[in-house]
């Protein structure tokens, strides 16, 4: 139902049945980039001058909230949820800043790649806790994110340490054409480099075999707890990439998760990843992030009040997914 | 076949093996000789420590006690996986497929070659089958077969099949139990799990028969072994079926002026049920006989409160009734037994508590339970029913045999008015089946009404009174229970006139059809042209 659900090649068939086959399979990222083609086009008439450093702005805000979905997606998709990313984020973002502050550019690298270590680590730990101890993952993420939320306040308690430049200058600025800001190809790319491969891979197969049905994964040779345990480093990973995006984006490190964990939730379930497990994509996650982001400036744009515009969101959260299933439903049926 | 003299003559070897649960023996003794090129039955009444056995071949369970040898080499496996390196692979009673995957993706995660298994898939009736689709919208026959050509594909030393016909159609029963009888010497073995004899004797060279944790003796199979299996799982409980449970015919003198129970006139729902009208009285087992997707389904959810009935009218005691819910089926005094257990306990709850439900939700209060008398009157059905509570804190750690009592002890702890029963001995072992229908004829005795559909038509003459037959939606033939052994009941459900020669084609079918499941033959129905009317 979204973009991940055959990792595998095709056979026989026209390449007109292919696409179709596609179609089908990807309808609901399908469906979601015209969501957002829609809410480009509203923004555009509510706000006339909403044009490339706009999107340059929107594309460096969505950047660590992105990050967020792709690692919840991954988590979610193998049967888990992490309910400490937003804190691993923190603690992500405030080890690079008190590292990084005032160190030369090739030590910025070194603290990039550790920090990226740190999430798999941590990411390792929650899922190692989850296998070994059968407590729930919603228990064991939910005190875990405790932990990592006061071991990031233990580092810095207020914002501050600094960022590389380099780090900084990556992701802010157009490439080429001013309207390909600089943070969404870096997403891209991040996302291709790392996500794409391991799709394709056997360990991308157990991940959603055990996301699917782990006592199939498990009468099909699968190791369940390993794999359970991966999924919940590559989470992690992808949240200190989030931690590391945060403080990119501002410059120093921020202790303070904020809520970026249940904006991930939202933003997989709106993206059609399944809560069930072993159903959805990161594109679609990415794309639903995108869509809220775009649905909070509007409703800025349009001086509704802020309190107002969270419950709007929430409200378009619950209709969008319910449209879903209906449709599903239907389809069923037929 | 039993000179088979090559020096390592047995493939697998299993001795002495043992497994506890904390105070529970669920093995106590077991041990499994399997020949080189052998089709080998294992056998046992439930409970009898057979799926423990199995869950140490397949790598799921490491046994606390005793050796295993494949080919010679000890089998030490602590997954699934490893137990099919070492050359044991299974086919579960439920499809090991993930559902959100394509078979592709299925059969590249246990490794299986895509040629092989194509073969198979061809050899067992789908060579059309598109890799490419996803499990999750295929049906469940398929998925089975998909299981079985993966499995046939790795070539493995042993395969082990457990329970795997038991919801096939009839002409793919046959299908894999031709696949699997060429197994026959070569170079590898089956291990065959049903509780099918008429499988068992199709294929089997040899049984292992388990009781209460120990193999108690090995069979050779030939014409006429069932009743020695039989005898050797059921040990000194029981010795056979007994002709009949009660003296059943005795009750054939009802008042003709009673009124039905229930009375079913011209009930019809959606495309499956067109015409089905009957009276069910007081004090009678009334039988339904049905093949696979009769509209025995739509009776029966129609009957519970599930379904509201298209067409035609319903009485309860003589007065027209229309159930919205299930809740209005209970205060009607109609219960239902399904075939699924899980449909109808709480499977993480506690035997007490899933026989008390029923009676205290009846009550309609929120408020404090009447914990004594609840007490009282869920005793007297776990005796009544002599329900196994070694295990009673959480009914899912019950056998199947155990569930469906409790399925049962919950209505009969309220008292019985009537019950509906869809086959409600499906997947159970012989005694306690023996017990159920027991159990109906004194609900009966004591002048309940019971309406009891099954797929075993051997069950027709050891519980009910009288039968009817649908067919195609339609009550087709009413029965009295002194005519009703299975050739005439299954002449019936294929809609053929009592005195008229099953053709040859359809003969064949009845072996088959013996043996299937929910009536499974249904593709032999539907290819069968209308008889001479």
């Amino acid at each position: 139902m979204s973009a991940a659900t055959s990792p595998i090649g095709k056979n026989g068939g026209g390449l007109a049945e292919t696409v179709v086959a596609w179609a089908r399979r990807n309808i609901w990222t399908i469906g979601l980039v015209g969501l957002l083609v829609a809410f480009l086009a509203i923004t555009k008439l509510i706000q006339p001058n909403y044009g490339a450093p706009a999107i340059q702005g929107l594309a460096i805000s969505i950047l660590p909230i992105a990050f967020a979905a792709v690692a919840q997606a991954i988590v979610v998709i193998s049967g888990g949820i992490d309910l400490s990313v937003g804190s691993v984020m923190a603690l992500a973002s405030v080890t690079s800043a008190v590292l990084m502050k005032d160190q030369g550019d090739l030590f910025g690298v070194a603290v990039v790649l550790g920090v990226l270590l740190l999430g798999l680590t941590v990411g390792a730990i929650n899922g190692g806790l989850i296998v070994a101890t059968k407590v729930p993952d919603i228990v064991v993420t939910l005190a875990m994110s405790f932990v990592w939320a006061g071991a990031a306040l233990l580092i810095l308690n207020t914002p501050g340490g600094g960022a590389a430049p380099w780090l900084m200058a990556i992701i802010s600025g157009p490439l080429g054409s001013e309207w390909l800001p600089k943070a969404l190809i870096v997403l891209a790319v991040i996302v291709a480099v790392v996500w794409l491969p391991l799709r394709r891979s056997t360990l991308g197969l157990t991940l959603y075999a055990v996301g699917s049905s782990p006592l199939a994964a498990f009468r099909s040779g699968v190791a369940v707890g390993p794999t359970k345990i991966v999924a919940y480093a590559l989470t992690g990973f992808f949240a200190a990439l989030g931690g590391l995006a945060l403080t990119a984006s501002g410059g120093v490190g921020a202790p303070v998760p904020g809520s970026y964990t249940l904006q991930s939730v939202a933003a997989i379930v709106l993206g059609g990843v399944s809560l069930a497990g072993g159903r959805g994509g990161v594109l679609g996650p990415i794309i639903a992030v995108i869509v809220l982001a775009l649905v909070r400036t509007d409703l800025t744009f349009l001086g509704v009040d802020p309190n107002l515009s969270t419950a709007i969101q929430g409200a378009i959260l619950i209709g969008v997914v319910m449209f879903g299933s209906v449709v599903a439903m239907r389809k069923v049926r037929a | 076949m039993n000179e088979i003299e090559d020096a390592p003559d047995l493939l697998l070897e299993a001795t002495d093996v043992a497994k506890h649960y904390g105070a529970v023996v669920a093995l106590r003794s077991a041990s499994l000789a399997v020949r080189r090129g052998e089709v080998h039955a294992l056998m046992g009444a439930n409970g009898a420590g057979k799926s423990t056995l199995v869950k140490i071949l397949t790598g799921g369970v490491r046994p606390d006690r005793g050796t295993i040898l494949v080919r010679g080499k000890p089998f030490v496996v602590h997954s699934p996986a490893e137990a099919r390196r070492s050359g044991v692979v299974s086919v579960y009673q439920e499809p090991a497929l993930i559902p959100d995957l394509d078979v592709r993706s299925n059969l590249r995660l246990t490794q299986s070659p895509v040629e092989a298994t194509r073969h198979w898939l061809a050899e067992l009736g789908l060579p059309d089958l598109d890799l490419n689709d996803v499990v999750r919208d295929l049906p469940l026959a398929t998925l089975r077969i998909i299981d079985l050509a993966r499995a046939l594909a790795i070539e493995p030393d042993v395969l082990l099949l457990d329970e795997m016909t038991a919801a096939l159609p009839a002409n793919l029963t046959e299908l894999v139990l031709e696949v699997i009888g060429r197994q026959h010497g070569t170079d590898r073995s089956v291990i065959f799990i049903s509780h099918r004899m008429i499988e068992i004797a199709a294929v089997c060279d040899r049984a292992t028969v388990l009781r209460e944790g120990q193999t108690v003796g090995v069979v050779d199979v030939t014409a006429g072994s069932e009743h020695k299996i039989v005898a050797l799982m059921l040990g000194d409980m029981v010795r056979d079926l007994p002709a009949r449970v009660a003296d059943v015919a005795a009750s054939a003198g009802r008042p003709a002026e009673a009124t039905p129970r229930i009375s079913a006139r011209n009930l019809s729902f959606g495309t499956k049920l067109t015409d089905v009208s009957f009276d069910l009285y007081p004090g009678e087992v009334l039988g339904v006989v049905a093949l696979e997707g009769q509209g025995q389904d739509e009776l029966f959810d129609i009957l519970s409160g599930s379904e509201r009935p298209g067409g035609g009218e319903f009485l309860v005691d003589g007065a027209a009734v229309s159930f919205r819910h299930p809740a209005d089926a209970i205060r009607a005094g109609l219960v239902y037994v399904p075939a699924d257990r899980a449909e109808a306990l709480l499977m993480q709850r506690s035997v007490r508590e899933n026989i008390a439900l029923p009676f205290t939700t009846s009550f309609g209060a929120w408020g404090p339970i009447d914990v004594a008398g609840e007490r009282r009157k869920v005793d007297k059905a776990i005796a009544t029913l002599q329900i196994d509570t070694r295990a009673a804190a959480e009914v899912r750690r019950l056998s199947g045999g155990n569930q469906q009592k409790v399925t049962i002890a919950r209505w009969v702890a309220g008292g019985v008015r009537t019950m509906l029963c869809f086959d409600p001995t499906r997947g159970i072992d012989i005694g306690t089946k023996q017990q159920i229908y027991q159990l109906l004829r004194d609900l009966a005795a004591a002048g309940a009404a019971v309406l009891l559909y099954t797929s075993e038509l051997k069950e027709i003459q050891l519980a009910c009174d009288r039968t009817i037959v649908i067919f195609h939606g339609r009550v087709v033939a009413e029965i009295p229970v002194a005519e009703a052994d299975e050739a005439t009941l299954l002449r019936a459900a294929y809609d053929l006139k009592p005195d008229e020669t099953m053709p040859e084609d359809l003969a064949a079918e009845v072996v088959a059809a013996e043996a299937m499941d929910p009536g499974a033959a249904h593709d032999a129905a539907d290819a069968q042209p209308a008889g001479p009317q």
